[in-house]
């Protein structure tokens, strides 16, 4: 869907993002990794044109994006900042009404498409009068959230999205993230220099460093098949955890339910927290039935 | 003349002209503040926009801003004229710099990732502009309009020297009157003018632009505008056309006399007598009221009109002493009597024009002539004591005291400390008897009308007898205040009506009564 084409940009005499090229298809989710300063955002800020390369070209389903105003682009793109963006002068309704209102749509279709994504992210309607400044970090990422998806964009920017919030509002909101169906069939581009949310979030991750790509591949790929030593050292710390969040159940146990979207971190979590009782997959319990099992199985894997 | 007279009574008689300088001062106000919104908000978005320019920008108008607002309106004469015009020019170049300067800060405060949300979501700058930067940024752009508002009242007193009218007309006329009625009268309420005009802004500054339909704001804009226009003193045509002092215009032996005894009927604007004599040379102004020995008088080609009914008193300068230093000092009397009979009225216009128009110093000029008319004899020792000489601040008394200092040092052995510069005659005289300076020079006329005071009656039958006057303010501060008034110098610098030659000329003018004639055939 998105193909991005030798992308160079410089400012001044630093190199900001020096001669990428990557392909995102239709509803995966690409993680653009990197500390601070490697062109992550740079990169991301080049697909809707925020920021215009040097060099290279973006398509979207195939056509070049400065074909058209950057502005009639960015209308079809849902954008999500760190800091949420909200306007401080708008309220939470007004603030989520300005695509579709650049976008003439009626007021009607507005109101019903706020009242079914206030529910979806369990927003209390109340909310909608009120300012910005009123809600809490992770209500304001939900209202930013829903601003984005308001006129329902095929394609998903997030700049670190969940940069600005506590660790347990962010652990908390990023799982609603990976259930909501809104974002299930979106195409998303997300920064984000959190190790953890790459792999709990990524279809695909993009490690960056100084304004190259480093390696791109599946969390699972990055882990066990890392390109060269800068790969390597950037998961060393949290190898395990990372190993365990990378890992499906289904490629522990083949025809494990729900396989490709539980984890073996996941199935850990459910095992001690569900001690004594049977897990929700009933009668197929067997294929796991306790962290013994699992480790012995995850082990098993590791050493393919 | 009337200091019973209260605040209440002064304000009750003179309503219509306070009505009068309030709407106009409201007019000046409003007009030069929305001409400089309507210039310096795109100026300072512009500036927010390209930041290079904004020091170059902000630099600029914060030179404009420390030029003293008399001398602005000094320079735009020769260009605009006087009256409203180049008020209107002044105080729209003092409010540019607060509204350009917080419109800047306030866009430039806009927190970039908003404006980055913004351009995210596909708004183009102009909805970015009207819609997230001018709506977050309108507090502080207020807060800069309400600051140059009220820059813009204080500064509008001064349209009162330039024909503008406003509430300066009474302000100024007070201080050159000594009437604190006049002077609060004019004052208090450009205070309020000032408070209430912040207060209404203060309302609008808590509006929220976003839910307020455009034609909302424009609409009161564009009223206020038209409004304020009508508001201005109308522009006089025609005729001749007389500026007068704000002193002038108060006093019985000026333009209240004028009226009185010559029955002059002559259009008049209010007008500081620094741009006054310009005026008259740019052909803005017919018939002003000057002093007969200014040296503008001979820069300017203008001459005197005669006063034939003699309402102007004589205004001969001599020195006032303290006795106790004449006491102490016998020999001063006939040291300072020395330049008695050397100095008429042309002589003195003349030396005025050198300081006052070839700019050179009083000390100078003074030397000069001492030395050409064998007044000057070389400094002596200083060993009996130092003498004080005050002046006022112009530079006919700066000459004089220089002139006083020369004979005392080629005379006696006495040191001589001059204090020049002392402000007005009220400043001069307390200090003399509050033995803070030993004597000044002083003219009969403001010494009898400004300080003595006497009633209307001795006023009447001693206004136009030169020693009448001069025998009775000698006779007066000798016993009332133990000062003593030397020797006459010999030259009456009198008010005085003034025209421009060729103009006096070509109407036959050179009396008051010709000119109070010509006024009535037209």
């Amino acid at each position: 869907m998105i193909k991005a084409e030798n992308l160079v940009k410089k400012f001044g005499s630093s190199t900001a993002v020096n001669d990428i090229s990557f392909e995102v298809k239709e509803g995966e989710n690409l993680i653009l990794l990197g500390t601070s300063g490697c062109g992550k955002t740079t990169t991301l800020r080049m697909i809707n044109r925020l920021i215009e390369p040097d060099e290279g070209t973006v398509y979207i389903n195939g056509t070049d994006i400065r074909k058209n105003e950057p502005e009639i682009l960015r209308r079809g793109i849902g954008y999500v900042l760190q800091n949420h963006g909200l306007f401080p002068h708008y309220t939470v309704a007004e603030n989520i009404a300005i695509v579709p209102k650049l976008l003439k749509w009626k007021k009607e279709d507005i109101r019903k498409r706020a009242d079914e994504l206030f529910s979806k992210l369990n927003l209390d309607p109340a909310l909608a009068e009120k300012f910005p400044e009123a809600l809490s970090g992770g209500q304001q990422q939900r209202v930013g959230l829903v601003r984005s998806l308001m006129v329902n964009p095929p394609l998903l920017l997030m700049d670190e999205p969940f940069g600005a919030l506590d660790n347990v509002t962010r652990t908390a909101i990023r799982k609603e993230f990976r259930q909501l169906d809104e974002l299930v069939k979106k195409t998303i581009i997300m920064v984000t220099h959190d190790v953890q949310e790459a792999f709990e979030l990524g279809d695909r991750i993009c490690l960056m460093d100084k304004g190259k790509i480093k390696q791109m591949g599946t969390p699972a790929e990055l882990l066990f098949n890392p390109a060269n030593e800068f790969v390597t050292k950037f998961f060393e710390e949290q190898r395990l955890q990372l190993e365990l969040k990378s890992v499906f159940m289904e490629d522990l146990f083949p025809g494990f339910p729900k396989g490709k979207t539980v984890t073996v971190w996941d199935q850990m979590n459910n095992l001690l927290h569900r001690e004594g009782h049977s897990i929700e997959q009933g009668p197929t319990v067997n294929y796991a039935e306790d962290l013994k099992t699992l480790m012995t199985a995850f082990a098993a894997y590791k050493k393919i | 003349m009337d200091q019973t007279q209260s605040f209440w009574q002064f304000v009750e008689q003179q309503s219509g002209k306070l009505w009068s300088q309030t709407w106009a001062h409201i007019g000046l106000t409003m007009i030069s503040l929305i001409i400089a919104i309507l210039v310096a908000v795109p100026i300072g978005i512009l500036i927010a926009r390209r930041k290079k320019l904004a020091g170059v920008v902000l630099g600029f108008a914060g030179v404009l801003q420390t030029i003293p607002s008399i001398a602005l309106l000094g320079v735009l004469i020769p260009f605009l004229g006087i009256g409203p015009k180049p008020a209107i020019l002044a105080l729209f170049l003092y409010a540019l710099l607060p509204v350009i300067r917080n419109t800047y800060t306030g866009i430039t405060e806009v927190n970039p990732g908003v404006i980055d949300a913004a351009r995210g979501m596909g708004m183009d700058s102009w909805q970015i502009l009207t819609k997230v930067e001018l709506p977050l940024a309108f507090p502080v752009l207020m807060a800069g309009i309400r600051t140059a508002t009220v820059i813009n009242v204080g500064v509008a007193t001064l349209a009162a020297y330039i024909a503008a009218g406003g509430l300066g007309e009474f302000i100024f006329g007070g201080i050159a009157l000594n009437n604190s009625n006049m002077i609060l009268a004019g004052a208090i309420p450009a205070a309020l003018l000032a408070i209430v005009l912040d207060f209404l802004l203060s309302l609008v500054q808590k509006i929220n632009l976003k839910s307020i339909r455009l034609t909302y704001v424009v609409l009161p804009f564009i009223f206020i505008s038209l409004s304020s226009f009508y508001l201005l003193p109308t522009q006089i045509g025609g005729r001749l056309l007389g500026g007068f002092t704000p002193e002038f215009m108060g006093r019985e032996d000026g333009y209240l006399g004028l009226k009185r005894v010559y029955k002059l009927g002559i259009e008049t604007v209010v007008i500081s007598d620094a741009v006054m004599y310009k005026a008259a040379f740019e052909h803005e102004l017919d018939v002003i009221s000057g002093y007969s020995t200014d040296g503008r008088l001979k820069a300017y080609d203008l001459v005197t009109l005669k006063d034939d009914q003699h309402i102007f008193p004589p205004y001969y300068a001599a020195p006032v002493i303290r006795q106790d230093i004449l006491i102490k000092h016998p020999e001063l009397e006939g040291i300072l009597n020395q330049l008695s009979g050397f100095i008429n009225d042309s002589t003195m216009t003349a030396l005025n024009y050198k300081v006052d128009q070839l700019k050179e110093s009083p000390e100078k000029v003074a030397m000069d002539f001492m030395v050409a008319h064998h007044l000057y004899k070389p400094v002596r020792k200083a060993t009996s004591g130092t003498v004080r000489i005050g002046s006022k601040i112009f530079g006919e008394q700066y000459v004089l005291a220089q002139m006083y200092k020369i004979l005392i040092r080629g005379n006696s052995n006495l040191d001589v400390e001059t204090k020049t510069g002392l402000g007005g005659t009220k400043i001069c005289f307390d200090a003399l008897t509050n033995n803070q300076i030993d004597f000044y020079p002083e003219y009969t006329g403001t010494a009898f009308l400004v300080l003595l005071k006497p009633d209307k009656k001795t006023i009447g039958t001693l206004s136009a007898d030169k020693n009448g006057v001069y025998d009775y303010v000698s006779k007066e501060f000798n016993t009332q205040f133990k000062l003593k008034w030397l020797k006459p110098i010999g030259f009456n610098n009198a008010y005085a009506l003034m025209m421009r030659r060729e103009q006096a000329q070509s109407l036959h003018i050179e009396t008051i009564t010709d000119l109070t004639k010509h006024l009535n055939q037209n």
